[in-house]
């Protein structure tokens, strides 16, 4: 069970919404995903096409908890401003705080990521800052108080996997609420490695929804997931330099 | 009376039948859509849609899309 502020979740799937080939492609993503935390982002709506179908429109929302990001902020007031905007839905109180610092990397700006995070907390949102692998960065986040915490494993939409597990499993280590992977997920070992570092979620989005089968790949991100965790609470063997014999050396039928 | 507004960053002249916010979005076809509005900068709550559009307002129409 992954808990987040008061919700409890069985899935430790996070799944973006994002870019995906078809609708009816993306719904059946997500089902097979069994994610029960979507996110999206907050934009100005297209008025003069407004017959546009909108896939959250199209979700039974009762099964699903809403985590809008605030993609799109330079800055922690803008950050702020998007975060109200989506709350005033009515449909969500959680926030993923992602304030791109570098246009290229898209790597997180840490200083407005921080501020936004306080600014955020002070209005009492649910809060899920997206954050570099910098484990200070993380402890002083933690410390605020925020509901879990999100380093990226590498940059978003990169599909890189996991660059520092160092830095990754000393956040999860130090941390007092759930450490979620989010961003350069790029195949299903990535995933499994997140958990078995002991990632207590792993939030993705391109690495299903640029893959030549989503709906096959969100079922083997869910699998990878659910066998990391696994992994993780059954406890690895210990990594040895030389090889140790699985067989008896007593009995042997040989000279 | 005319009255131009600034909607979603656009000029936008607005027709003689709409008052406020909530003829405006059935005006457009958005009654029934998952929408947030902002009015001159500031978050409109549902219960205030009957407020009445003046010249000049600043109007944001605002929804969910897919994101990661």
């Amino acid at each position: 069970m992954l808990t987040i502020g008061n919700k409890t979740f069985n899935s430790r799937l996070l799944l973006g919404t994002g870019k995906y080939p078809s609708f009816d492609v993306q719904k059946e993503t997500v089902r097979v995903s069994e994610s029960e935390i979507l996110t999206f982002a907050v934009r100005r709506m297209n008025i003069f096409e407004p017959s546009q179908p909108n896939f959250l429109e199209q979700l039974d929302l009762s099964n699903y908890t809403l985590l809008p990001n605030t993609a799109g902020a330079k800055t922690a007031e803008e950050a702020v401003r998007i975060a109200k905007l989506a709350k005033a839905s009515g449909l969500c109180d959680m926030v993923k705080v992602e304030i791109i610092g570098c246009d290229r990397s898209l790597l997180p700006d840490p200083i407005e990521t921080l501020r936004a995070t306080e600014m955020l907390l002070d209005e009492g949102f649910i809060v899920l800052p997206y954050t570099s692998d910098d484990v200070v960065l993380a402890r002083r986040l933690c410390e605020m108080g925020v509901h879990a915490i999100m380093p990226g494993a590498s940059p978003i939409g990169s599909g890189r996997g996991i660059l520092n597990p160092l830095n990754l499993s000393f956040i999860i280590e130090q941390s007092n609420v759930p450490v979620i992977i989010d961003a350069g997920i790029g195949s299903p070992k990535d995933a499994a490695y997140a958990m078995e570092l002991g990632a207590d979620g792993v939030l993705l989005n391109t690495a299903v929804s640029e893959a030549g089968d989503p709906v096959k790949m969100a079922c083997a991100m869910k699998l990878a997931i659910e066998a990391g965790r696994l992994g993780y609470e059954a406890g690895r063997m210990p990594e040895r330099d030389y090889a140790v014999a699985s067989s008896p050396m007593e009995g042997l039928v040989t000279n | 009376m005319k009255r131009t507004i600034e909607l979603n960053g656009n000029r936008y002249e607005m027709p003689a039948e709409v008052g406020n916010v909530e003829e405006l979005l059935s005006h457009l076809e958005l009654a029934e859509r998952i929408v947030i509005v902002e009015l001159n900068r500031d978050i409109l709550a549902k219960d205030a849609y009957d407020k009445p559009i003046n010249d000049r307002d600043q109007i944001e129409i605002i929804h969910f899309v897919g994101g990661g």
